[in-house]
């Protein structure tokens, strides 16, 4: 059963997790990897703290479904993420992606919703989801129009971005592109007319567009339930720019993330 | 009968239980009457099964007093919100019985949205010669009735009924969590994840609002009611336990909506256990009053608690339930077993606490002698009337013969709800869709 699991694949997470050691993220990191020297492969504190984030809202994100979702298990977790997201505040990590050039902004929206939708499968082989321009045509009429060039500057973005991207590695099904496409769509549609919000919003009255999301979510959350970490694993081998940059980067695609999340 | 719960006086002695795979079949909730006779177990299905036990005869003193299916009925059924596109599941997430008036017995159902009073009655004479209406039930023409008669009671075959008295519906935005019947036997209350509502047995369209945690604005929302517990002998209070770990004991008397409480009770966190997880481990997922009003017993993901209740700022007793799962966290998180709703249960004189795990694994402890013991509930673990070995997780290094490792607990085998006799040492246990009931073995 996959719950078994999910214990062995996040093994090296549980072993940093036993105690929730505060670190900064640029002095620390030394220290940590100091005193697990003799430990190999164990990821950084906000590696971990990071993928933590991520699966959180993984689940959150999968939380609703025909049924109503669990209440409790659904504040509980938002409350982890808000932690996580005020430690990073008081890191100074947080602020730091906010301040970044938004001149890639609207583009960074766009890959990173691109990411949570996509397969895990195109994603493996590095292809781009075949209707992607079209999805950038709806949404950015003042950026470029030509689709290839934007698949070419989504490629180059995609590379620093691989560990984050490998979290969303979702056992998709054969889902069927027009449903993914009118979702998208709607997505694109709130991020345009909202401004950008914390996760507080996630309780916000839920509206119909929320209910297409669902739709589409529904198919890979059969799959998902006791996969959706199997991106974590790609953190056993020591992908050591773990740098501030690649954190920074990470971060900012998690910050839009989690608007799209609040204005679905 | 033996109060000293040694871990080798406690055998088991089987009962039909439910072979299925179906989901349908897994048990959700599991209780006692008040007298110990009946025992009624609510599942996924939502269907309510009670089992009687058995008169104990000389002729027969082995079998001491078994339990058997008594009846069998669909209590809830899976429904739709048209409004908000949702399913309502039937699952029975909680039965309470009532304290029993006549020959009839009362108890409540719940699922998600919807209380159930259920009668259920016994029939065991029925009515013969009637004049309108022959054997069959056909109407027997007028014009040809010559003569009239009496009818008379016969016997016939024990027929057991249930029958819905009374509907509670409409009052739950959220889910129901809990049911309470008061000590008064005219109230109870019914808790979802924001509010508590209590309601009169006979008053169906209305009930009153007591707690109301809904913040006006939903992003605010940090914290939900988990459970909530009626006070065994004061029928003016009540505690709800929430998310955060926290207690809060109500008295009606001081307003209507008891929005403030009137005692908080409340664990300081320990700085060096401290993680992202330490919220959610906290989290309380069962409170229970001792059947003398002294205490209450709560359950969080990794210990019971046990509070007096005239202290509010630290429990007086806590017991480790699997600590080694300290370290698996973030699976756990992963798989969502972390999520898990625990109960936990007094015996009947208070003296000892039983909880469930995972690997069909429950726990005991004695609150007197300090010792605990962790049972199995597995059909291959135990034959019937064999006394039940003590089992041993073992966390790390040398793993010994009869011990199993933490990694190779089965973690979708979580025993979640259980039962103790109000007055003797038998316990029900439910893992998965199956029940296991176990008796204190005669000497």
């Amino acid at each position: 059963m996959g719950e078994e699991e999910g214990l062995h694949q996040t093994q090296l997470l549980d072993t940093m997790f036993v105690r929730g050691l505060k670190r900064k993220c640029f002095d620390g990191e030394e220290d940590i990897e100091g005193t697990l020297a003799g430990i190999k492969a164990i990821p950084s504190y906000n590696l971990q703290r990071q993928s933590l984030l991520d699966m959180s809202l993984v689940k959150l994100q999968l939380c609703h479904m025909l049924v109503e979702p669990n209440l409790c298990r659904s504040v509980l977790i938002a409350n982890t993420v808000r932690q996580i997201q005020e430690e990073m505040t008081q890191d100074g990590t947080w602020q730091m992606i906010n301040t970044q050039s938004t001149g890639q902004a609207s583009l960074d929206r766009l890959v990173s919703t691109d990411i949570l939708c996509r397969s895990s499968r195109e994603q493996a082989e590095g292809k781009h989801v075949p209707g992607y321009s079209t999805f950038n045509k709806d949404f950015e009429s003042d950026q470029a129009q030509d689709g290839s060039e934007t698949m070419s500057t989504a490629s180059s973005v995609q590379a620093p971005r691989n560990l984050q991207s490998n979290v969303w590695e979702m056992e998709n099904p054969q889902e069927n592109k027009g449903n993914f496409q009118k979702s998208l769509d709607q997505i694109f549609e709130t991020l345009e007319n909202k401004s950008p919000n914390s996760v507080e919003d996630l309780f916000s009255e839920v509206d119909n567009s929320y209910y297409d999301l669902d739709t589409m979510l529904t198919g890979m959350m059969s799959n998902t339930k006791m996969g959706h970490c199997d991106g974590l694993e790609t953190f056993s081998s020591p992908t050591t720019a773990t740098s501030s940059s690649n954190c920074k980067s990470d971060l900012n695609e998690l910050d839009h993330i989690v608007e799209i999340l609040v204005e679905s | 009968m033996e109060e000293d719960v040694e871990t080798r006086k406690i055998s088991s002695s089987f009962l039909r239980d439910h072979s299925y795979a179906t989901e349908a079949d897994i048990i959700s909730t599991v209780e006692f009457n008040h007298t110990g006779e009946l025992l009624a177990t609510g599942d996924k299905g939502g269907r309510v099964v009670i089992f009687q036990r058995e008169q104990e005869s000389k002729h027969q003193p082995h079998r001491r007093g078994e339990y058997n299916v008594y009846s069998t009925f669909q209590s809830h059924e899976p429904e739709f919100d048209y409004l908000k596109s949702l399913e309502i599941e039937e699952k029975i997430n909680k039965i309470r019985w009532l304290p029993q008036q006549n020959a009839a017995y009362f108890l409540l159902s719940t699922n998600d949205k919807t209380v159930k009073l259920w009668k259920v009655s016994e029939r065991d004479k029925r009515p013969e010669g009637y004049n309108l209406k022959d054997e069959d039930g056909r109407l027997r023409d007028p014009s040809m009735i010559t003569m009239l008669r009496v009818p008379v009671l016969r016997p016939m075959d024990l027929m057991v009924e249930a029958t819905p008295r009374r509907v509670f519906a409409n009052a739950h935005t959220y889910h129901i969590n809990s049911i309470s019947v008061n000590s008064d036997y005219e109230t109870y209350m019914s808790a979802d994840d924001l509010r508590i509502n209590l309601w009169n047995f006979e008053i169906t369209n209305q009930s009153f609002n007591i707690v109301d945690i809904k913040p006006a604005n939903m992003e605010e929302l940090t914290e939900v009611i988990t459970a909530a517990e009626f006070h065994p002998h004061h029928c003016n209070t009540f505690v709800y336990s929430s998310s955060k770990g926290t207690i809060r004991l109500c008295d009606m008397r001081t307003s209507a909506l008891c929005d403030r409480h009137a005692k908080f009770f409340e664990e300081p966190e320990d700085p060096s256990n401290r993680s992202f997880f330490s919220e959610i481990i906290s989290s309380i997922s069962d409170v229970k009053f001792s059947h003398s009003g002294r205490y209450i017993m709560t359950r969080d993901y990794l210990t019971v608690k046990v509070w007096d209740l005239n202290m509010e700022n630290r429990p007086i007793e806590t017991y480790q339930v699997h600590d080694y799962l300290r370290s698996k966290l973030c699976s756990l998180y992963e798989n969502d077993c972390i999520f898990d709703k625990f109960e936990c249960v007094w015996n009947g004189s208070d003296s000892v606490i039983m909880t469930g795990s995972y690997n069909n694994f429950f726990r005991m402890f004695d609150r007197n002698t300090k010792r605990d013991v962790t049972l199995e509930a597995s059909r291959e673990n135990s034959k019937p009337r064999a006394i039940l070995k003590p089992r041993k997780v073992c966390v790390g290094g040398k793993r010994r013969k009869d011990e199993i490792s933490v990694d190779s607990l089965d973690f979708s085998k979580k025993i979640l709800h259980t039962a103790w006799h109000p007055s003797e040492n038998i316990i029900a246990v439910a893992a998965t869709n199956n029940l296991y009931i176990f008796q204190d073995k005669v000497n």
